[in-house]
């Protein structure tokens, strides 16, 4: 066919890759309803919509670029960290906080993307991981400013939009966190079926391919990492801002592990990956944590043994035919 | 200053016991297995019991945490590393982490989540001094125990011809397989004998590191980084990888003690900028 | 996609369920939240102090002012945003009277603005970091404070001929304290101090006790969390210092009951000082200790598990004074200035800082029968936190 149709057969593609599966309306609309409905537990809502955000920027990196990266969490602390010290010495406005957070995080990125296109997996792994343990003594290092493994503390935000107060139910928390989720996510979706998404997907499958074809490989990979670590650096900011803490802890390995598990519950490349998967980790860890409050890392890694020998396919099988069968009820959109 | 590169040195050393085990099956089944801290720690764990439970000397409870250990490999290597093999990188390391979470909560289950302690023979302990460097006992132990497992192993691996099979195997599987070298058993003598290594690593390793339940936790990125850093084609690029950081972990905390834990990662970010294949791997195409 | 949610929705709704019909039982009792890591590398803190919790319980019972006391445990593995969101989800969901335990200092900070904001007492049963009860009006300590077990200790250094200390301590809030404390009042006194902080996560105390083998000096002030304690003094020995004369003092952390018989040999000599120790020589202590044995056999308590029996006493002390009203600001009242007995002495809660006066020991490590014991041979009655004091 001719170069002009193809580009239309293309464009049309993704134009019709933007309209929203009802399956994603209901997701949504019962995210926000889950205000109403669980009024109880929003503490726990708040932290799943938080590890949702966090999990669609490495899904962001992972599903569509193709960098593994066991050091994500630097991002997540770096962002936590700016939005603690700008409420704490700055202004508590909510919204500072959360733009501090996201052009900290940005900016990392930025400087260790260089890191991340060089190499084979095992090398990112490992420097991805070094980064974030490098970040980790650092923040022990300058105790004073951060306040070290004891946490910086004093953290108290002014009411978002000057209205809603930060209350101990978490009310104010789960929908400002869920906002800022839905807003971020509403962004992912549209870079993703734009021409700069497909681009970073034909990088992923094959680079030669893709650099040969003349798509600036080292560039989008950065583009994207940053734009990764933005997202992470939100979703930071908005754990210190909701707590009111940040701790060593913000840093550590086991945050970058358990997010990897996330996505891989929830499987990496379509968004909704580390939306779902985030939801079934919070629910799977607090109802394992409940029955043995001691032992439940061994049910986790159990479970995640056997995800991945075969309890994977079983599981995303039987949920995309359920998806497929509710898409031929409603308008039966492309994915 | 000299006791202090000795230190560090008997301190890489262990780490070399402990990371070789891993490079070895990393570049032969191109498997990243980040459970092989929870086989060094079965190896500590089984020397304690040894010693504890059943009495046995030090020296006697060393071959036998590499046996036991070896053996835990073989088994697992057949039951569920098996299957892992054809799928994806993220995938064996989610499945290896989801093991080690298994291996640290089942163990503090088991015995308790305290450090353990073993008492190291007369003959171990203390130390002397030669032309003012201070030799401790069992630091020149793991470092003669150590330095014969290298050249053993580094003769091994190019001298003999079970050497020069695994180095084909390493190199090409699949031209391996057709020149009739039997890749899978290779694959499984190759892991019993890494897991092996590593169980006697975790036993020498604890005057040294101490063994708790989160031992494999805290001591992964060391391991790892021997390997990165070391390639994983050859017993001599993970030796040095191990020598230099073991030295420069210790020599960096006794130098500049307040960025102390910073620079072995620092050295290895850099490493890994500046040769993305690790210092000694040769260019693959 | 929407199979999930229906089965996990309706898993949701059961769980509410639940705890709705336990909440209407729960008009008699009150609530004490206990919040300890249970998991992870500090949970030998949390067994110790959950065994003193059950003990008091079984030992002095459960009603106290005429109300029953019921504890909720959870398990925070040592990681403050855990303990912050349990101890809220404890205020809010399960509606607890008080917040207790906290085994390290960021767990018990991260606390503090909730128990302000809810008005709910938090007793601090093990962390020491003197700052900790200025966080909230709270917030009542009964475990104790680096700065008031550290100079006391430079004290008697410097009145029994130490002139030059060399101070190793794990860089982080208590360690600092620590140091500091230390570091100034022996100073203060007359003599030189080096100090070198090692990172919370070491494997090797080599470079850093080979600094002090060159510096030789008169004695090694360490502290570091209970866990590496028995590492670090092998390594002591193993590199001659305690031949070549340097003392090992400290606060009693680095020969804390629980691990000292697995310490071994090693730590004998080791002059320390704390506010308990398991060979305290009281009738109070001796049925405490044996009471603990007998219910958790092979365990010794420790310093954590004093401050958890005596947490709870505080407990206890102040819905007895308040005949059963369990309001926030009523209980902290009644709190302020308590005074008991405790298995480590008599202790009282300061009514100005709400912190914790006891006596300091000055102990030294060695066998008595077949056991290792720190065994007290020197008393400083009724410390109060020095930090807060000089304010």
């Amino acid at each position: 066919m001719s170069l002009s149709a193809f580009e239309a057969q293309v464009r049309q593609a993704l134009h019709a890759g933007r309209l929203w599966h009802p399956a994603e309306i209901g997701f949504w609309l019962l995210a926000f309803a889950a205000f109403v409905l669980f009024p109880s537990h929003l503490l726990l809502l708040n932290e799943i919509a938080i590890l949702a955000l966090f999990a669609l920027s490495l899904d962001l990196i992972l599903g569509y670029a193709g960098i593994v990266s066991l050091g994500h969490a630097a991002f997540l602390g770096m962002g936590a960290y700016a939005a603690g010290l700008l409420a704490k010495h700055v202004t508590a406005d909510p919204f500072a906080g959360l733009a501090a957070g996201m052009a900290a995080a940005g900016v990392l990125g930025l400087f260790t993307s260089p890191l991340v296109l060089r190499g084979t997996d095992l090398t990112r792994l490992m420097v991805t991981l070094g980064v974030a343990l490098i970040l980790y003594e650092l923040a022990n290092s300058f105790g004073s400013l951060t306040g070290g493994a004891d946490g910086l503390q004093g953290i108290t935000m002014a009411p978002v939009l000057g209205l809603f107060e930060f209350d101990l139910f978490g009310r104010t928390a789960y929908l400002y966190s869920l906002s800022v989720l839905f807003l971020l996510f509403l962004i992912a979706r549209r870079v993703t079926s734009s021409p700069f998404g497909l681009s970073l997907r034909a990088i992923r499958d094959n680079p030669l391919r893709a650099s040969a074809s003349g798509v600036p490989n080292g560039w989008r990979l950065a583009a994207a990492y940053t734009l990764a670590a933005a997202f992470a650096g939100a979703a930071g900011a908005l754990l210190a801002q909701t707590t009111q803490f940040v701790s060593l802890d913000v840093l550590d390995f086991h945050r970058s592990a358990d997010l990897m598990l996330v996505l891989i519950i929830g499987g990496a490349g379509y968004l909704y990956g580390g939306l779902i998967g985030a939801i079934a980790f919070k629910l799977l860890q607090d109802m394992i944590a409940t029955f043995t409050p001691q032992y439940w890392m061994f049910w986790i890694g159990l479970f995640l043994v056997l995800f991945v020998l075969g309890g994977r396919e079983i599981i995303h099988g039987g949920v995309a035919a359920i998806a497929g069968r509710i898409a031929r009820l409603g308008k039966g959109a492309a994915r | 200053m000299l006791t202090i590169l000795f230190d560090g040195i008997a301190y890489g050393m262990v780490l070399f016991v402990l990371g070789c085990g891993l490079s070895v099956t990393m570049g032969l089944m191109n498997f990243v297995n980040l459970a092989h801290g929870a086989f060094a720690m079965l190896g500590g764990y089984v020397a304690v019991l040894s010693m504890q439970r059943l009495g046995l000397p030090f020296l006697a409870s060393l071959p036998l945490a590499f046996f036991a250990t070896a053996l835990v490999g073989v088994v697992l290597e057949r039951l569920i590393y098996r299957p892992m093999y054809s799928k994806s990188h993220l995938d064996q390391v989610m499945f290896s982490i989801g093991l080690v979470f298994m291996a640290v909560a089942g163990t503090d289950w088991l015995m308790g989540s305290s450090q353990q302690f073993i008492r190291l023979p007369a003959w171990l302990q203390g130390r002397f001094e030669i032309a003012g460097i201070g030799i401790g006992r069992y630091r020149l132990f793991v470092i003669a125990i150590c330095g014969l497992l290298a050249v053993s192993l580094q003769w091994g691996f190019t001298r003999t011809r079970f050497g020069s099979r695994l180095r084909a195997a390493v190199d090409d599987a699949r031209v391996a397989r057709g020149l009739g070298i039997p890749v899978n058993r290779l694959f499984a003598f190759t892991f019993a004998l890494g897991c092996g290594l590593a169980g006697l690593g975790g036993a020498l390793g604890i005057e040294l590191m101490g063994l708790d339940p989160i031992f494999p936790l805290k001591f992964m990125i060391y391991f790892l980084i021997v390997v990165t850093v070391g390639g994983t084609s050859s017993i001599t690029g993970p030796f040095f990888a191990a020598m230099l950081l073991g030295v420069a972990d210790v020599v960096g905390k006794y130098l500049v003690p307040e960025v102390g834990a910073f620079i072995i990662y620092a050295l290895m970010v850099a490493l890994l900028i500046s040769r993305s294949h690790g210092l000694f791997a040769r260019a693959r195409a | 996609m929407t199979y999930r949610r229906t089965v996990l929705g309706g898993i949701f709704g059961l769980t509410l369920a639940a705890t709705a019909g336990g909440a209407a039982l729960a008009q008699e009792t009150v609530k004490v939240g206990l919040v300890l890591p249970m998991t992870g590398p500090f949970a030998s803190t949390g067994r110790q102090i959950d065994a003193a919790v059950k003990l008091f319980l079984a030992k002095e019972g459960a009603v106290h002012g005429g109300r029953k006391i019921e504890v909720i445990l959870k398990d925070d593995a040592g990681n403050a945003d855990a303990t912050r969101r349990l101890a809220q989800e404890l205020v809010v969901n399960d509606k607890v009277s008080v917040l207790a335990g906290f085994g390290l200092t960021p767990l018990a900070m991260a606390t503090a603005p909730i128990a302000t904001q809810a008005k709910v007492p938090q007793i601090v049963m093990a962390a020491a970091t003197a700052t900790i009860t200025e966080a909230s009006p709270y917030i009542a300590r009964t475990s104790f404070t680096l700065p008031q077990a550290s100079e006391p200790m430079a004290d008697w250094a410097w009145s029994n001929g130490i002139k030059k200390v060399f101070t190793v301590v794990t860089d982080y809030g208590p360690g600092i304290d620590a140091e500091t404390s230390f570091a100034s009042k022996f100073k203060a006194a007359g003599g030189t101090v080096e100090s070198v902080r090692v990172p919370l996560r070491n494997p090797d105390f080599a470079p850093f006790l080979q600094r002090v083998s060159e510096a030789k000096p008169d004695a090694l002030f360490v502290f570091v969390p209970s866990g590496v304690g028995a590492q670090f003094m092998k390594q002591f020995v193993e590199r001659g210092l305690d031949k070549a004369g340097v003392k090992l003092i400290g606060p009693g952390d680095v020969v804390d009951d629980d691990i000292l018989e697995g310490i071994g040999e090693v730590a004998q000599g080791a002059i320390t000082t704390h506010h308990y120790s398991a060979a305290h020589d009281s009738p109070a202590n001796k049925a405490f200790v044996e009471a603990f044995q007998k219910a958790n056999p092979g365990m010794r308590p420790n310093f954590m598990a004093v401050g958890g029996y005596d947490g709870m006493r505080l407990i206890a002390k102040a819905l007895e004074a308040t005949k059963g009203d369990a309001s926030g600001d009523k209980l902290i009242a009644a709190m302020k200035g308590a005074s008991w007995e405790s298995p480590r002495g008599p202790v009282k809660i300061d009514p100005d800082t709400r912190d914790i006066i006891q006596n300091i020991y000055v102990r030294k490590t060695q066998k008595v029968g077949s056991e290792l014991h720190n065994v007290e041979f020197a008393t400083i009655p009724d410390v109060k936190d020095p930090v807060k004091a000089r304010k």
